[in-house]
């Protein structure tokens, strides 16, 4: 059985506030990571084998040390809570239950980068998250966590709290940033990398919130154990969110690399009585839907692009029988038509072109050609745009069609569903 | 993949930017939460405190969901038509039936000012489908006997 990690604390009462925090062994992390050297710490999360947990999974250390060394040059940390993606509801638990677990990462990790300042970035929904974090930073300060000479070390780090105001995009590392500065969240054209020109034009590190609570485990626990959670190159515990058709979805937390199979039928309860499992969208709302021959694949990194998927925030969505596929199509085309931030013609124009062909298949007006004109669509889409929004909008078009042909032709054909 | 540290010249950029705009957000939200929504006469308020052109304020209003450029109820209902919400027997149910109960469409508002229907995607919360919100409270396992419940309660309530 898998101690949980990152989830460790959130089923104590009053788990949001800094006293249950302190009582186990909370902030101890931050008080070993100031001994050490900055170098160290970046050392060891790169030893670590920690890859980001928002979706791109870009190994976090390489990251810290792309970071300016100069310490003339006001640094910034940014962190990542603007959790939108259909079907994940990890973060909303860690901001809300557990914001000092976070905390104490962003203190680490600014003390590792040479930042002095950190933003923290929470989705507009999440009122109740954006109401107890002003009150955990808060608290921070006033027991000399955050603030000037952070436990007489010399190190100085000031945090504050930002709401979003509802754009999916804003999750997009350079659109949240955009959002930080007030303006509309449109991504920025890469290079330059945040690293180099973030925040306000100074270097910026942006992680998700999963990835920071990770960081006072590995401090205090070691890269050494962390690297031994997981499978060849995901390490370290995940929270996967499991919803639709199992019997008791959630929050999962296990080791990175744990079967899909086990998390549907050993955590999730499995799928509902009477009913056979027939999809699963193993990360997210943009990651390609794939089939029950795959069951037996680890979710990690590396492992799930073999099966033509990818593990994006680990957030599983499962289908049964009952099921039409095209309808799922349909239905997170629209989402991501509603989300296109509208700066590039690929995703603004093709978003809609493609809910309107899948709303019409779905609705028993389709016609023959529409699935060649999906496959034109997707790839005049894919790869073309400034953020990954573009490739991940095309996935559930594109991975439906892949697996389930003949319910679009059978829609097509009998202008209903197959189900 | 390398990449080069910053130069001298970008880094004084925080120093010369006020970052008066980086504060437009949650002006907009103290400006909503006082007025019920942003009016034009809201806007320019917020443009003339942050010291901004009206353009920029709008640009950044408009853009967000959660800024409101219309009056609003008092009570915002938010079903989620998310694909989570969708395979738990929510969505169009759901919204349907608080549609015909506050014969109101999506997008609209009742004549009394009282309520707001909004029809929106993936509230975070799919491991507890369906949902919706009010305002800001977040209502989960969602049968049709909650929502009467729920409107019931707000209807008595001035």
């Amino acid at each position: 059985m898998f101690e949980p990690v990152l989830t460790r604390n959130i089923h104590r009462p009053d788990s949001e506030k800094i006293i249950t925090y302190l009582a186990n062994g909370g902030y101890e992390a931050v008080r070993l990571a100031l001994t050490k050297s900055p170098q160290e710490i970046i050392d060891m999360v790169k030893r670590s084998g920690l890859r980001g947990r928002g979706g791109a999974g870009f190994p976090a250390g390489v990251k810290w040390s792309f970071m300016p060394k100069d310490p003339n040059v006001p640094k910034i940390v940014a962190v990542n809570t603007d959790e939108g993606e259909p079907g994940t509801f990890k973060d909303r638990e860690l901001v809300e239950r557990d914001p000092h677990q976070i905390i104490e990462g962003v203190i680490i990790a600014s003390y590792a980068v040479g930042a002095n300042r950190a933003y923290v970035y929470i989705r507009g929904e999440f009122f109740l998250g954006v109401k107890r974090w002003i009150k955990a930073i808060a608290d921070a300060y006033e027991h000399g966590f955050l603030g000037k000479n952070i436990l007489n070390s010399g190190f100085d780090l000031d945090m504050s709290v930002h709401r979003g105001a509802g754009a999916y995009i804003c999750g997009e590392e350079t659109a949240m940033l955009e959002s930080l500065e007030g303006k509309p969240g449109n991504p920025r054209l890469k290079p330059p990398y945040p690293a180099q020109k973030g925040l306000f034009g100074l270097p910026t590190l942006v992680h998700n919130i999963e990835t920071l609570a990770c960081i006072p485990h590995i401090v205090l626990r070691g890269a050494e154990w962390f690297a031994g959670i997981g499978t060849e190159e995901s390490k370290g515990p995940k929270i996967y969110s499991v919803s639709g058709h199992v019997k008791k979805p959630g929050n999962y937390e296990l080791p990175l690399g744990t079967t899909i199979r086990e998390i549907i039928y050993e955590h999730a309860g499995g799928v509902r009585d009477g009913h056979q499992l027939k999809a699963v969208i193993p990360g997210g709302a943009s990651t390609p839907v794939i089939t029950p021959e795959y069951l037996d694949t680890p979710m990690g990194f590396e492992t799930l692009p073999r099966v033509g998927s990818q593990l994006g925030t680990g957030a599983m969505i499962v289908m049964d029988d009952t099921t039409c596929m095209v309808e799922v199509a349909r239905r997170l085309t629209k989402f991501f038509a509603h989300e296109s931030c509208g700066r590039c013609v690929p995703c603004r124009l093709g978003s809609h072109r493609l809910y309107e062909i899948l709303d019409r298949i779905e609705h028993g007006k389709g016609r023959v050609q529409d699935l060649q004109l999906i496959d034109e669509l997707t790839d005049g889409i894919d790869g073309k745009t400034f953020c990954p929004m573009g490739g991940a909008l095309v996935n559930p078009a594109r991975s439906t069609l892949f697996h389930f042909r003949e319910e679009y032709e059978f829609h097509i054909k009998n202008k209903r569903c197959m189900v | 993949m390398e990449i080069k540290s910053t130069t001298k010249d970008t880094h004084h950029q925080m120093v010369r930017d006020p970052q008066k705009q980086a504060m437009l957000l949650a002006a907009l939200y103290i400006a909503q939460e006082q007025f019920g929504w942003l009016s034009d006469e809201a806007l320019q308020r917020v443009a003339d405190r942050l010291d901004l052109p009206i353009g920029k304020v709008k640009a950044t209003a408009s853009f967000y969901t959660m800024f409101k450029l219309e009056p609003q109820g008092k009570y915002r209902i938010q079903v989620c038509e998310g694909l989570s919400c969708y395979l738990a027997g929510g969505a169009e149910p759901i919204i349907d039936y608080v549609k015909k109960k506050l014969n109101l469409q999506p997008g609209e508002t009742s004549a009394d000012g009282k309520f707001t229907l909004e029809v929106v995607e993936c509230l975070a919360a799919c491991g507890s489908a369906p949902v919706l919100k009010i305002n800001d409270e977040l209502y989960e396992h969602l049968t049709f006997e909650d929502i009467d419940r729920l409107i019931e309660k707000l209807e008595e309530e001035a």
